[in-house]
């Protein structure tokens, strides 16, 4: 447990210095502990465990966006599972239930119990199909099609920065978007 | 989309950097300034005999009591917009204008005054003092709000509430260079009760607006 939070953490500190990649591998290694939780926080609410992957996605776009509150000092986990607890417990309320989520749900997680993804999640991708035109030709080409930034803005005749811009712009919009639903 | 595609998107974003918290919140709230200044300026002004007024140690502590309120209220507002950060060992911070208060009292108690202490208590200007603070302290908790919503508090309505101690803070400091009545006294009772409901509205406007 000590070792991964570690691991984490020089992943973290790689990723706001600039890494891409071990921002990527940082975010797929905390993404089966994000399910694991929010699947027995759901199971506890009395709710359809399918559903966890929005709460993951939520979870996830929430990490990305606020990660410049975190302290590069501090160790990541800590900080991860408050924002995951927070977006658990909103999601839960939504679902009409009040429950008290418990911040060990997420650092007991053991290894091993990683569960696969289940169903298609829909939030995210019905949200996307809200946004504006440009912010989501961008979000498209690069999440679906995978697209890279360069290649995307060849497709669409925009200056690299600009469709930097418009997938920033459309990720603020879409958590936005789904804190408002 | 299916959640590895999510990653991958979020990490073609990763060169994105958003500013500090606090470089947003100095921002929105120097941006707001002008908006609470003007106010001042033209509905109340500095009072007339304020250099007369200075070398009175209780005009002074008007503005270290203020003062130590908004300080105190930037940087528990600052500490509470990281998401795993609570009040518990930041909290006390926001004793220090109390304290100061509680001292100005004490200190005027030991002196001999001209007019009893319910008199200086009720002063002469706590109407004009109940609705200049709340009014003035309004574009700066605009700012202040609009500056946390950088941030991720776990709970938005007590980070509303501190902003709203903030710019009750900046208010009153400008407030206490308008008026006569320099009784530590009188800012208990009526700047508390002007800072209260600058702090109730932070905390429900916070509720919404800073939930991330």
């Amino acid at each position: 447990m000590r070792e991964r939070d570690d691991e984490w953490t020089g992943l973290m500190r790689s990723a706001i210095a600039g890494d891409s990649a071990a921002y990527h591998r940082l975010l797929k290694a905390v993404t089966p502990v994000l399910r694991a939780a929010a699947r027995r926080g759901l199971a506890r609410a009395g709710q359809p465990v399918d559903q966890s992957e929005d709460i993951v996605q939520d979870i996830l776009l929430a990490v990305h966006l606020k990660r410049h509150t975190w302290d590069v000092s501090a160790p990541f986990a800590p900080w991860l599972f408050a924002i995951a607890r927070n977006k658990l417990i909103d999601a839960l309320r939504r679902r009409g239930r009040r429950i008290f989520v418990d911040i060990d749900d997420f650092a007991e997680t053991l290894p091993g119990e990683t569960p696969a993804e289940t169903a298609s999640p829909s939030e995210v991708a019905a949200q996307l199909q809200t946004l504006p035109a440009r912010q989501r030709d961008v979000l498209q080409a690069i999440a679906v099609d995978s697209a890279s930034i360069r290649d995307t803005a060849a497709k669409f005749s925009m200056s690299e920065g600009a469709v930097r811009v418009a997938l920033h712009r459309g990720l603020t919009s879409l958590m936005a978007k789904l804190r408002e639903r | 989309m299916d959640t590895d595609r999510l990653i991958r998107t979020l990490a073609a974003d990763n060169a994105h950097r958003a500013r500090p918290v606090g470089f947003a919140l100095m921002l929105a709230l120097l941006a707001a300034a002008p908006v609470s200044l003007l106010m001042f300026f033209t509905e109340l002004g500095v009072r007339p005999d304020v250099m007369v007024a200075m070398r009175n140690p209780f005009f002074d502590l008007k503005f270290a009591v203020t003062l130590a309120l908004a300080i105190a209220a930037i940087a528990v507002s600052l500490h509470l917009s990281r998401p795993e950060a609570s009040l518990r060992g930041f909290g006390w911070l926001l004793l220090a204008p109390v304290g100061i208060l509680a001292a100005a009292i004490g200190g005027e108690m030991m002196m001999p005054q001209r007019l009893p202490m319910m008199t200086r208590m009720v002063g002469k200007n706590s109407s004009t003092c109940l609705v200049a603070i709340p009014l003035m302290s309004l574009p700066l908790l605009a700012g202040a709000l609009l500056g946390l919503r950088h941030g991720a508090p776990s709970r938005p309505a007590v980070a509303g509430a501190i902003a709203g101690l903030l710019s009750a803070g900046l208010a009153a400091t400008l407030y206490a260079s308008h008026c006569t009545d320099d009784s530590p006294l009188f800012v208990a009772a009526w700047y508390s009760i002007a800072t209260a409901l600058v702090t109730a509205i932070g905390a429900l406007a916070g509720a919404k607006l800073l939930k991330y």
